[in-house]
């Protein structure tokens, strides 16, 4: 494993009255294997300077993955923009595998056209070539696109770049704090503030069309979930009842919010509620705590987290009546907070490792349990949509801060603000 | 309510425990605000304490007083939603009063230490909440005046990732004047 550590910053230039707490991403371990490439400055065809630097953002996209050890721009002497123009030898001199060239022209109608080639060194083959039209506003999603696309070709996994993320910052002493509640790109680029309250704000999630968040806040002095649609603000009130209201979680259509309740009684147990209707099913009924629903991606059962059995254990359940819960996490003494990974395999859970709560996948076949993370107080996993990393929580010197770790541990990622405090982060689903 | 007959022995044992020796409580008060400025040179984790804060209401209001000189925060063990019985009689003054002064509300505010995932310690919390409310309610305060609320580990009341932190903030706390 190669140690280094690059400093991005990200945060380019955020409209005044957005979020600003520009945040920095590390990299604190890569992978020894990663893939050298070289991305060539792409050729600009339109009047004055080029509107985007777009071989900029797809080389900071590729490098922060941990995945690709892309060629320092200043050592970059040739620079063609077609694969015609490659000239494998120089580049094999050069060390690298892999080579992206492209040109953006302006187009009609202030659009432009976005064009890319990404040639193998070893072979001289071509991998990819790809136009596209891009409205003037979208050249830095559509730069995301080409890091997809690059990744996916190279790697055999889709590239999650042109994902957003959710999370919870909170800022002040702890007898004044602010909540907010902030979208971004998954770079942490663009934020945007979609709800913020002096009264908690807890446990953001996607809808499965990524146009919408479900949320827990404090607000109206008691807790209520939400549902708010990211495009024009507007928030609904899902479920204020007695007790507590938390944990939401949308089904895979989207029609359903599995959730915690305590109703009356204070028993927490996990519901489904169908939104359109408001009708509600008790899914657990138990006295011990059920909370933290998670939806099997057949969403045909659902993933919680329970201490029935004496400490928190994560569970499953079929919706079908009188379906019987069946034990999944055996390894260790706490698992809690499930996550289901896109393949539906694993589960990422918050787990407690000797003594450290941390980050740790499990086979939700076999049981077998891998630790992933090695902070103190990691919790809040969130799986990313190709199911290559996953975005949490961790305290680093008295402050929740936001990290990612790969599903097989070998990369690690620091997120952190230049203030206040990040928390329990969401990755969006693919966004189309 | 099959725990009812459990709870009432437990706090008849609790109210017995109680009566030798005074309730060794830590002095809070629901409207004390301890302000931190921003910027005041502590930084989260070399231990800011603050020992309550003023809610909606809290302060000033008509029915806004609980009994004279009793404690307003019952603590609690780690993992645990037991009320340990030095708390007893803390718990029966603040039900007497409600009881005698049926057109006084309380909230019982549940709450967690940092360690493990945020939903499990608010439904830890309101497990908290839920038996101090059922306690109050045992010895004569009426079901209307109690409002419960859990935040987990959302609202600490002391900064700070170690034990000295994380005892002030395994609690709940009465606030009157909802």
């Amino acid at each position: 494993m190669i140690r280094r550590v690059l400093i991005l910053f990200l945060a380019l230039s955020l409209p005044v009255g957005q979020a600003g707490a520009q945040l920095t991403v590390q990299i604190l371990k890569g992978m020894a294997e990663s893939v050298p490439i070289a991305i060539v400055p792409l050729a600009w065809d339109g009047a004055g300077p080029a509107p985007w630097d777009v071989a900029a953002t797809v080389q900071a996209d590729l490098e922060r993955s941990g995945r690709f050890r892309p060629l320092p721009r200043t050592q970059i002497v040739e620079l063609p923009h077609a694969a015609s123009d490659v000239d494998a030898a120089d580049w094999r001199m050069l060390k690298v595998d892999y080579v992206l060239v492209g040109r953006l022209a302006s187009a009609a109608g202030g659009r432009y056209d976005l064009r890319y080639e990404l040639v193998s060194v070893a072979s001289g083959e071509r991998l990819l070539g790809t136009s596209v039209p891009v409205d003037a506003r979208a050249l830095k999603r559509a730069s995301h696109r080409v890091s997809d696309a690059v990744y996916e070709k190279i790697l055999g996994v889709r590239g999650a770049f042109a994902t957003r993320i959710a999370y919870v910052a909170v800022d002040g002493p702890v007898t004044k704090r602010n909540f907010r509640l902030i979208v971004s790109d998954a770079d942490g680029a663009n934020e945007h503030v979609v709800f913020a309250s002096p009264d908690p704000i807890m446990s953001p999630a996607w809808s499965p069309d990524g146009r919408s968040l479900a949320y827990v806040s404090f607000h109206s002095g008691l807790s209520a979930i939400y549902v708010q649609t990211l495009s024009t603000g507007s928030q609904v009130q899902v479920s204020a009842r007695s007790g507590i209201n938390g944990a939401p979680s949308f089904s895979p259509d989207g029609r359903q919010l599995a959730l915690a309740l305590s109703r009356r009684d204070g028993n927490v147990d996990v519901y489904v509620l169908t939104l359109a209707t408001q009708e509600l099913q008790r899914l657990t009924e138990d006295p011990a705590i059920d909370t933290e629903p998670a939806w099997a991606l057949d969403g045909r059962s659902i993933y919680f987290t329970s201490d029935r059995a004496g400490a928190p254990q994560v569970y499953g359940v079929g919706l079908e009546a009188g379906a019987r819960a069946r034990r999944v996490t055996f390894e260790g003494g706490y698992n809690a907070r499930p996550r289901v990974s896109p393949d539906g395999r694993t589960l990422a859970v918050v787990t407690l490792d000797r003594g450290a709560y941390r980050i740790g996948v499990v086979d939700t076949e076999r049981g077998a349990l891998q630790v992933l993370s090695g902070g103190q107080l990691d919790e809040s996993p969130s799986i990313a949509p190709n199911g290559a990393d996953i975005l949490y929580t961790s305290r680093v010197g008295g402050r929740d801060t936001l990290a990612i770790v790969s599903s097989d541990g070998r990369v690690q990622q620091k997120i952190a603000a230049s203030s206040g405090e990040l928390r329990e982060p969401a990755w969006s689903p693919f966004l189309n | 309510m099959r725990a009812l007959p459990f709870l009432l022995i437990l706090t008849g044992i609790l109210m017995l425990a109680g009566c030798g020796k005074k309730a060794a409580t830590v002095p809070d008060s629901p409207g004390t605000t301890v302000e931190q400025g921003a910027g005041a040179g502590t930084g989260p984790g070399e231990g800011q304490i603050g020992e309550g804060r003023d809610l909606p209401g809290a302060s000033g209001s008509a029915t806004g007083a609980g009994p004279a000189g009793v404690g307003t925060v019952i603590y609690f063990d780690f993992d645990r939603s037991d009320i340990r019985p030095e708390y007893a009689s803390l718990i029966g003054s603040h039900a007497k009063h409600l009881a005698g002064a049926t057109g006084v509300a309380i909230r019982v505010e549940g709450h967690t230490d940092e360690r493990g995932s945020r939903e499990y310690n608010i439904a830890l919390a309101e497990r908290r909440a839920q038996a101090v409310r059922r306690a109050l309610m045992l010895q004569g305060a009426g079901d209307a005046q109690l409002t419960t609320v859990s935040y987990g580990e959302e609202r600490p009341a002391a900064a700070g990732s170690d034990e000295a932190a994380y005892e002030k903030n395994r609690r709940v706390e009465l606030v009157y004047g909802r």
